[in-house]
């Protein structure tokens, strides 16, 4: 029998400071056997073991496609992602995935993309974005929308003025406080809905972020005739073993690591946003 | 299939079939008040005589004239402890002075384990808990090396206790199934029933006497009056819709003001299957060991991101944990996750009766 709670080696090839409490470690497996048969579909997680301190549950960032590498980014939250953060290039730490249910990019070909965040919680659907940017072709319009307390905490910021050059992509970022030279919009993001430009009948919405604006989010697309399983969120729930078994991420009938973390809103509309879950 | 009569002068043989075939016996022994499985040896350990008497809140022991082993309902343990033990080093990690880590995977010495006065409820519970733990995507290796060697003796139940409604849950009194040897207890003896191949291979070796249809009659009786003298009840309904579209009920904040959050009843449920995970460094910091321990939906930490608890007060603990057991086992495990057993009531400290707390929020109905 396998043994799904033992990680394996890794080791972190680069370490990227994107903001005062976000890096990406960009990370190998040290058994390059081990790393050729590494897969994984943008929205799943891996679990990340800092030697002595624990285990944490963080999504991966980069391309299912790039062979070389794969990225975490990662916000200093905890005791874990603390030490996490103090890693350099070649250091060691463990790792075990991936999990769970990954985003429905397949499914979004041939159709409108848009992708909505909120607060610091971009990763996962910026594994979506640039999916998408690399496989142009093979998707319709794209719309990015993200919103953050303070223009401060945008990460990627030259990032988000390119893809709005983009052709078919639009781009609408705001801060609920800005300062000098913040070339977006000051406010919630979600009062710029009225700008995105979709059909909604073949647009698929991935988003992630707090719960109180995709609650928003998900109202402001149903009135505008989006399909409610055409929604996908991704959920963050405590997760110890990431293999449904140690109970802390249920949610009604689901266990976020298995059967999400990416769920179509109608799988989880039931108890979403009903505080105590 | 009934391998006949076991005079209780001969309940020793039992025993030693099992030692013959090389399992560790453990078995229902009176410690600091309770009924709790620990090592049996020999059968005068047995609890001869002992009665429980358990209330919401309350369990205490009694002795009697009766010669009877059984004669009690259960006790604060089923075998969960034994399959899912409540801590466990899954894994070590080494780190060598050049920083690199070696993972080595701690799995249990799979004992030959015999269990013997096995209630029918915690058959059931234990069908959940390999459902849970072994028929998922991922099989959990250490529960699967503790499952696979172990020797189920049950006992039919004779005695419920005031908190026990295993009759309308559909779980007992009567073990019906998953068990390899299972007896009905009367007052000279046992009907000895072989469930499984290595069952009959120890029932083999028993000085049995062929069983008379007056003894198959009252042991039947026996049952069935253990079933008609249950008074408390769950709905036998699937009671999901009935607490998901009560989540705001008055009730939930009356059971909040009532419930210290302790997670005994957690702890005592034998289907609860919730655990944490931690390290634990040697001081020299080589070595670190991956520990996972019960844990309970009614701590503070359990439902835990950064910097939020989910479920911050009583009463969004209590409400997880009905909703969930009640309600949301059936999305997941295709039936409720209470096995009638009311071990919850008992050793609630204040005692807190998930039959009355399911029937203020979910509506009327006991048995059926």
């Amino acid at each position: 029998m396998v043994n799904a709670a033992l990680p394996h080696e890794i080791e972190v090839v680069e370490r990227i400071q994107e903001s005062p409490t976000i890096f990406t470690l960009r990370l190998r497996f040290t058994d390059p056997v081990q790393h050729a048969s590494f897969r994984f579909e943008p929205g799943q997680f891996n679990m990340l073991y800092l030697y002595g301190v624990g285990e944490v549950p963080i999504s991966i960032v980069s391309d299912p496609e790039d062979e070389k590498l794969f990225d975490h980014t990662i916000r200093v939250v905890g005791r874990v992602t603390r030490g996490l953060g103090q890693l350099k290039a070649r250091d060691r730490l463990g790792m075990r995935g991936p999990y769970g249910r990954g985003w429905p990019l397949k499914q979004a070909e041939g159709r409108d993309v848009m992708v909505i965040t909120g607060g610091l919680g971009c990763a996962p659907v910026v594994s979506v974005i640039n999916y998408v940017i690399r496989r142009r072709d093979k998707f319709r319009r794209l719309v990015i929308m993200q919103g953050v307390k303070h223009s401060d905490d945008l990460i990627w910021r030259s990032q988000y003025s390119q893809w709005s050059k983009l052709r078919d992509t639009q781009v609408l970022v705001a801060a609920d406080v800005g300062v000098a030279l913040w070339p977006w919009h000051i406010g919630r993001v979600t009062e710029l809905f009225d700008q995105v430009e979709i059909d909604p009948s073949r647009a698929l919405i991935m988003m992630c972020g707090p719960q109180g604006m995709m609650r928003v989010a998900v109202d402001h697309l149903r009135r505008r005739g989006v399909p409610e399983n055409h929604i996908h969120l991704s959920m963050e729930r405590n997760m110890h073993c990431a293999v449904g078994h140690c109970g802390h991420c249920q949610y009604g009938g689901k266990f976020v690591c298995q059967d999400g973390p990416v769920f179509p809103f109608t799988e989880v509309k039931d108890l979403f946003g009903v505080m105590g879950f | 299939m009934e391998a006949g009569f076991l005079p209780r002068a001969g309940f020793q043989a039992l025993l030693d079939a099992l030692h013959r075939a090389g399992y560790r016996c453990v078995g229902p022994r009176v410690r600091d008040g309770a009924i709790v499985y620990d090592m049996l040896d020999e059968v005068g350990a047995l609890p001869q005589g002992i009665r429980d008497r358990q209330g919401p809140g309350q369990y205490r022991l009694e002795t009697t004239a009766s010669p009877r082993f059984f004669s009690w309902a259960n006790g604060p343990q089923a075998l969960k402890p034994f399959l899912f033990t409540p801590r466990e080093v899954m894994w070590r990690s080494e780190r060598d002075a050049r920083g690199a880590i070696r993972f080595s995977e701690i799995t249990p010495a799979a004992e030959m384990l015999a269990v013997v006065g096995v209630r029918a409820c915690d058959l059931a519970a234990l069908r959940l808990q390999d459902r849970h733990f072994l028929q998922g995507r991922f099989a959990d290796p250490y529960y699967a090396a503790r499952r696979k060697n172990i020797f189920l003796v049950a006992v039919h139940c004779t005695h419920p206790a005031d908190t026990c409604f295993c009759a309308s849950t559909g779980d007992g009194p009567r073990a019906t199934q998953d068990f390899d040897i299972a007896l009905s207890e009367l007052d000279d003896g046992y009907l000895v029933q072989a469930g499984s191949d290595k069952g009959s291979t120890i029932s083999a070796q028993l000085p049995l006497v062929p069983a008379t249809d007056a003894q198959r009659r009252d042991s039947e009786q026996e049952v069935q009056e253990a079933a008609r003298r249950q008074t408390r009840g769950l709905p036998s309904r699937n009671l999901r819709d009935v607490l998901f579209a009560n989540l705001e009920h008055p009730r939930w904040e009356n059971v909040a003001e009532r419930c210290l959050s302790c997670g005994n009843c957690t702890s005592v449920c034998p289907t609860c299957f919730c655990h944490g995970e931690t390290d634990e460094t040697a001081l020299d910091d080589h070595q670190s060991r991956h520990v996972r321990q019960w844990d309970s939906c009614f701590t503070q930490g359990h439902s835990y991101i950064h910097g939020m608890t989910i479920r911050a007060d009583t009463r969004m603990r209590y409400r997880q944990w009905l909703t969930h057991k009640l309600g949301s086992w059936h999305d997941q495990y295709g039936r409720s996750g209470c096995v009638g057993c009311g071990r919850c009531i008992a050793w609630c400290p204040v005692g807190i009766d998930i039959t009355e707390e399911a029937r203020a929020i979910g509506g009327g109905g006991g048995h059926g």
